[in-house]
């Protein structure tokens, strides 16, 4: 029998993350990513934090694992050798993309290389209408010979592509067919599967995507599993998938590409299940780790989820320059803005960072490992807001003067600026990054963000927290329980989930067929409900459905929640006012007269997520004598002060300390900024509150 | 806690405060930018994010942009904020006013194009002003074509007016409107979004005002434009002076124009002159001043200074001209629906002119060739009404219409091949085949690259794309040809050779104009053949195994590769070293190969 233990496991760009929950207890480990064989970190990691539990593999009842390997295969062209198989005049649209330029005045930029070489985007004579209608019928003997340059070109996985598969897929499930009696070990995408939606560059981005990493994760996986199996854990093993659902290994096989942005979900279900537990209704969820920073927004308990997502942006991290993947994702917004994040000086003699990272190898240069570049973490131990001799739990020493060599040397000289004032630059302007992604993305989605909570968590995050609070006008702030493996620990909350998006055209209007609706969404259940049903055999599920709606004339659709319930006839002019009333949430106003269409609808089927425990009533207590004194630069001022150092396990529930001061813990460093309040909450998360001490 | 409670000059944390306000202020534009995009309904402007939005100091000079922009758009945008000024003075503007004109004189450049000036008021005293600009989907007369003759025939002119009076919309204006164009919800939603586009910049500059504790935003502004210009300055002052002339001669609607450039590099500016430029056309091609400036402007920027922040302190140190009676300086009331056609060949002709000039260091400027740079969009229509064909032929036809946005090949880059099927200048992103098939009978059977288009070089110019298109629809169908590059191919430089010439035409053979409004006959189907970028440098010394590449590829055809590069091939496509040898050394005996200025041949 299996035992009580659920155990998270999150391989980021810098570190891999574990948090492991037994009953009342929880123990976190944080280790460097070990990139040429991310499995060695895991194992380790499984083997350090068992240790720290004090208990034995037969003691896990789960494994949850999410990874970045898949993001990282396609960022470093580390995939398999892809074939395209694609209607005959169309080869060349993966790589016109959107015929645009992504930097408007760079003459030199290009466009990310598509993932499959023209030589093997293998034309195949067939066409489809936008109803789905044959227009040219499958050109079988073309297949044949498609098939023999698949042989002679040794390829290791094969992307189906027909136009208006999403309408119509008997093409590509019959050239599948054909493909696998010739070739039953090739592995085989078909786009119609992994993204059945309209738009072919997007859908064919994805499907190649799939195909691209298909044959690098199974391997992967298989290693993984083998090697837990032969560690005695015979505990059930699941995938984080993007948009933050546990799914079955087969299922993480069959799409890979649903795991590519599977560690910052987790963070956003570890911010929705703290917006739960502590009754905070809006809140801002901020993720910062060695690489990046991610931000979402999560209300009413859930995070937003979106569809579109784009990886590898190769060009100083700007939108357009990677590839476009079409999946179920957490809608957040990533920026090239982490610890390891470099800072330079522009040609303006301005302030830049990143997106250059200078990752666990050699990492920045406080870590003595060769990294000569400044970086922010460099810049936060110059400020003293990390300690050198107890970083990450003291497992290895920082060196504080190499940091203030590389921030003299990078910032401080070519602006003739002091020490201090070149590391509070550093620091200022990556948390003005952060807070300018945040006002956008918040516009965006046509959300507020003043009032809000904001959740942060990750290693660099709790370091930043407070003052960018500041810059949003945020007056609380909440460190979770766990926050330096934020997404490992938002791992073990999730539920098992699965989403499917169908595009089909509706118009909202006395055509809506409700009948035809009906049919097609029973369909899109029953997928959803297999895949599910294989993770979570009786456990109650919800449904969540959506349709993507415009304005006939618009270019683009908004995901507008509807009834789970089935359509009834007459149900358009309900689903018009749903419309309408979520246009006007988005955009402050609606356009009465205009007629209304829908042309996807997407179910997302998950288990029940339980009500999370309240959070108890805490009494005040005394707070215990700090740890030591450290000296802290003041932002305002750039003067170093006094200010006393918390071990965050010395802070019973009902602490309360003021800033300015530091909350230690193994895995990262809370900022308590001068106008804040820290106090420990009945859950034991850090809730830091701005304003005068109550 | 701010850091930046106006330190004095000499607390180091000033430096740090004014880059935090600076980097503010362009997210500020780009929430401006984003609203618009989010709102609007053009498809211009929700698909291909054709829209502009920038903030400007009190004496309308403009401090940020953002980065969605136009180029077209934003730099005549830019210049259309002092015309607001003129025409309503600072001091006459209140809180809750904003102002609108589709002036193509002192907008940006047609009729289609509303921009929106709104003053931002803190604590009752004026202290920016925000504008932006979209194109909306019809405003009225023929539709977006060339063939009108005048500026009446293109649609409804509404000059510089209130369109706000203290936060009272002018309903008066509004109805007008309406009452005016095809498409009265869309184009009224637009001006409404550009309103409240700038709202957003406002209310969001006034917090950050709020924040820093500033007043105003001339310590900032001086700021802004003060580093640009010395940023600016450093980059001209990095390039000899010199004069450089440049001439391209283009298709026109009925008769070829000959561009004519000047390119002045002085000490502290770059100033372009376009005297010797063709006369106006008859058709609506011709080109308002403005927008001449704009993508004039755009041009010198890409070379000199890329980096370099698009403000008004950087547009002041680029200085254009031309004189009156030139296709460069429309005068009202000539008509311009599609001045777009010719200005987006202007940074090619600055390219031209660029090219020429070297770093002080003599190193040459890093100079693309000449590519199709005007768009390829396919613009279809059908049903009764919107055909030249008899009227029985067109009963029970399907109406519809399509805009999408396609691009032929760019030019070379020194070091590097053009982009194929790439938008250059202009920034938009095409309509997918799936998306425009879903809302017509129109199909398309073919959309794929143009082998051989690509003018050889030692760097190869991008290729264009062909697209054959058809319809499921029993009825004839109409084109709106809006191209350029027909009758003159885009050119290359230093030895390399021109890019294909655009070709329209029917499946049958019959050719069609590269301008106009033409039919498709039932039975019929329409091939776009669309340019390809110039090369560079002489296409003998290219590298043979990168020749041989894109032959594998399908880009360069197997006789192209013999009789352009001088490079053979076996007939497994390997390539074929000997012969390669041979061919290129009897070519050299013939001519010398010319090798680019800035480059050594690859091998």
């Amino acid at each position: 029998m299996s035992g009580t233990a659920r155990l998270a496991v999150d391989i980021g760009g810098t570190f891999t993350d574990l948090a492991l929950q037994d009953g009342e207890r929880n123990v976190t480990a944080k280790i460097l990513t070990t990139p040429e064989a991310p499995e060695r970190g895991v194992l380790e990691g499984i083997d350090l934090i068992l240790q720290r539990a004090g208990i034995g593999p037969r003691d896990l009842s789960i494994i949850i694992h999410g990874t970045t390997l898949a993001t990282n295969a396609i960022i470093e062209r580390k995939g398999a050798r892809t074939a395209m198989l694609v209607t005959e005049g169309f080869r060349d649209s993966i790589a016109m993309a959107y015929e645009d330029r992504f930097e408007q005045y760079d003459i030199m930029m290009e466009r990310p290389a598509p993932l499959v070489p023209r030589e093997l985007r293998l034309p195949v004579a067939e066409r489809m209408d936008a109803r789905g209608n044959i227009v040219v019928p499958l050109d079988e003997a073309a297949l044949a010979a498609a098939i023999d340059s698949l042989k002679a070109a040794e390829v290791g996985a094969v992307a189906i592509c027909f136009l208006h598969s999403y309408a119509n897929a008997a093409h590509e499930i019959r050239a599948r067919a054909v493909l696998q009696q010739a070739l039953p070990d090739l592995s085989v995408t078909l786009s119609s599967e992994v993204c059945p939606e309209i738009r072919e560059y997007e859908r064919w981005s994805t499907a190649s995507a799939n195909a691209y990493i298909q044959p690098v994760m199974a391997r992967y996986l298989k290693r993984l599993v083998d090697e837990i199996r032969a560690r005695d854990i015979a505990c059930p093993f699941y995938m984080i998938t993007s948009a933050g659902g546990l799914t079955e290994v087969e299922t993480a096989r069959r799409f890979p590409i649903r795991l590519v942005e599977s560690g910052p979900a987790g963070g956003a279900i570890l911010s929705a299940h703290v917006a739960r537990q502590c009754g905070y209704d809006r809140i801002l969820s901020f993720d910062m780790g060695g690489t990046t920073a991610k931000i979402c927004l999560i209300d009413g308990g859930e995070p937003h989820y979106s569809r579109n997502f784009e990886v590898a942006r190769e060009y100083r991290f700007l939108k357009g320059s990677g590839l476009p993947i079409r999946i179920p994702v957490i809608d957040m917004v990533e920026i090239g803005a982490g610890g390891g994040s470099v800072a330079s000086i522009d040609g303006l003699s301005r302030i830049q960072i990143g997106p250059q990272s200078m990752g666990s190898q050699p990492g920045p240069a406080c870590y003595g490992r060769g990294g000569t570049a400044a970086t922010v973490t460099d810049a936060d131990v110059v400020l003293g807001r990390i300690d050198p001799d107890h970083f990450a739990g003291g497992s290895f020493a920082l060196q504080g003067e190499a940091a203030a060599g590389a921030v003299q040397a990078a910032i401080g000289t070519p602006l003739d600026l002091p020490l201090v004032e070149a590391a509070l630059g550093i620091s200022e302007v990556v948390e003005e990054n952060m807070a300018n992604a945040a006002r956008v993305h918040a516009i965006e989605l046509g959300k507020a963000l003043g009032e809000r909570t904001l959740v942060a968590f990750g290693g660099a995050a709790p370091l930043h927290a407070t003052r960018l609070a500041e810059k949003l006008a945020i007056d609380r702030v909440v460190i979770p329980r766990g926050a330096g493996v934020g997404s490992a620990v938002g791992f073990l909350i999730a539920p098992v989930a699965y989403e499917i998006a169908r595009s089909r055209f509706m118009p909202i209007d006395e055509r809506f067929a409700a009948d035809a609706m009906n049919a097609l969404r029973a369909e899109m259940y029953a997928a959803a409900e297999a895949v599910v049903r294989a993770g979570a055999p009786d456990a109650p599920l919800v449904a969540t459905w959506t349709a993507d709606m415009r304005y006939t004339g618009q270019g683009h659709e908004i995901a507008v929640p509807i009834p789970a319930t089935p359509f009834a006839p007459g149900d358009q002019t309900d689903l018009a006012a749903l419309f309408v009333a979520r246009y006007g949430e988005q955009f402050g106003r609606s356009i009465p007269g205009l007629a209304v269409e829908a042309i996807g609808w997407s179910l997302r089927l998950a288990t029940q997520t339980p009500a999370p425990e309240p959070c108890p009533a805490t009494r005040a207590v005394a707070a215990p004598a700090p740890l030591r004194m450290t000296r802290l630069v003041d932002p305002a001022s750039a003067e170093r002060g006094e200010v006393p150092v918390y071990a965050r396990q010395a802070l019973a529930q009902g602490a309360a300390v003021a800033g300015p001061c530091l909350i230690v813990e193994d895995e990262t460093t809370t900022v308590v900024g001068p106008r804040f309040t820290a106090s420990i909450n009945g859950l034991g998360h850090i809730v830091l509150e701005r304003g005068a001490p109550s | 806690m701010s850091i930046a409670n106006n330190p004095p000059a000499n607390n180091p944390l000033a430096m740090i405060h004014q880059q935090i306000m600076w980097d503010r202020l362009i997210s500020v534009v780009e929430e401006q930018a984003q609203t618009l995009i989010r709102t609007g309904f053009s498809t211009s402007t929700r698909e291909a994010g054709d829209v502009s939005a920038g903030v400007f100091n009190v004496r309308g000079e403009m401090l940020a942009q953002a980065v969605t922009g136009t180029p077209g758009h934003v730099n005549s945008m830019a210049r259309a904020v002092v015309h607001f000024l003129d025409r309503f003075p600072l001091e006459t503007m209140r809180d809750g006013d904003a102002f609108i004109t589709n002036d193509p004189w002192k907008g940006t450049g047609h009729l289609h194009d509303f921009t929106v000036v709104t003053p931002t008021f803190r604590n009752g005293v004026p202290v920016a002003l925000f504008a932006c600009t979209c194109h909306v989907v019809d405003i009225g007369g023929r539709g977006m074509g060339p063939d009108g003759r005048q500026v009446f025939e293109e649609g409804i002119y509404i000059p510089l007016l209130r369109f706000a009076d203290a936060g009272t919309v002018n309903e008066t204006m509004i109805e007008i409107i309406r009452g005016n164009v095809r498409e009265p919800i869309q184009v009224i939603g637009d001006l409404y979004s550009l309103a409240s586009c700038n709202d957003i910049g406002g209310r969001r500059l006034v917090a950050m005002m709020d924040e820093f504790e500033i007043d105003d935003l001339e310590g900032l502004g001086g700021h802004i434009l003060e580093r640009t210009h010395e940023a600016t300055m450093e980059a001209i002052a990095a390039i000899e002076p010199g004069i450089y002339e440049n001439r391209m001669r283009v298709d026109g609607y009925d008769r070829p124009i000959d561009i004519v450039a000047r390119l002045t590099v002085a000490e502290d500016h770059i100033a372009v002159d376009f005297t010797g430029t063709s006369g106006p056309s008859s058709f609506g091609i011709n080109v308002p001043f403005c927008y001449t400036e704009a993508y004039t402007s755009f041009g010198v920027k890409c070379i000199v200074a890329p980096t370099v922040p698009n403000n008004a302190a950087l547009l002041a140190a680029i200085r254009v001209t031309a004189p009156p009676g030139t296709i460069l300086s429309a005068e009202h009331p000539l008509p311009v629906a599609t001045r777009h056609i010719t200005g987006q060949l202007l940074p090619d002709v600055t390219f031209g002119c660029l090219s020429q000039a070297r770093y002080r260091d003599g190193r040459p400027l890093p100079v693309p060739a000449e590519g199709t740079s005007c768009l390829w969009n396919l613009f279809a229509m059908g049903g009764p009404g919107r055909v030249d064909a008899p009227p029985e032929e067109l009963a029970g036809a399907q109406s519809f219409n399509v805009m999408s946005f396609h691009s032929g090949g760019t030019g070379a880059r020194p070091g590097k091949d053009g982009l194929s099927a790439t938008a250059f200048p202009s920034g938009v992103r095409n309509v997918p085949i799936e998306i425009t098939e879903a809302g017509s009978p129109i199909i398309v059977l073919r959309k794929e690259y143009r082998a051989d288009s690509g003018g050889a070089g030692l760097h190869r110019g991008g290729l264009g794309q062909v697209m054959e298109v058809d319809t499921l629809d029993i009825a004839p169908f109409a084109i709106s040809a809006n191209y350029d590059r027909v009758d003159f191919p885009p050119r290359g430089r230093d030895g390399g050779r021109d890019g294909a010439r655009g070709v329209l035409r029917l499946a049958s053979g019959a050719r069609l104009r590269g301008k106009g409004q033409q039919t498709v006959p039932k039975g019929e189907r329409l091939i776009i053949e669309m340019p390809g970028g110039g090369g560079i440098g002489d296409p003998r010394l290219r590298d043979p195994a990168r020749v041989a590449d894109d032959v594998r590829a399908g880009m360069v055809s197997r006789d192209a590769a013999r009789s352009d590069y001088g490079v053979a091939l076996h007939d497994d496509l390997s390539l074929d070293i000997d012969a390669t040898a041979a061919l290129r050394a009897a070519a050299a005996r013939q001519t010398a190969p010319s090798t680019p200025a800035h480059e050594e041949p690859a091998r």
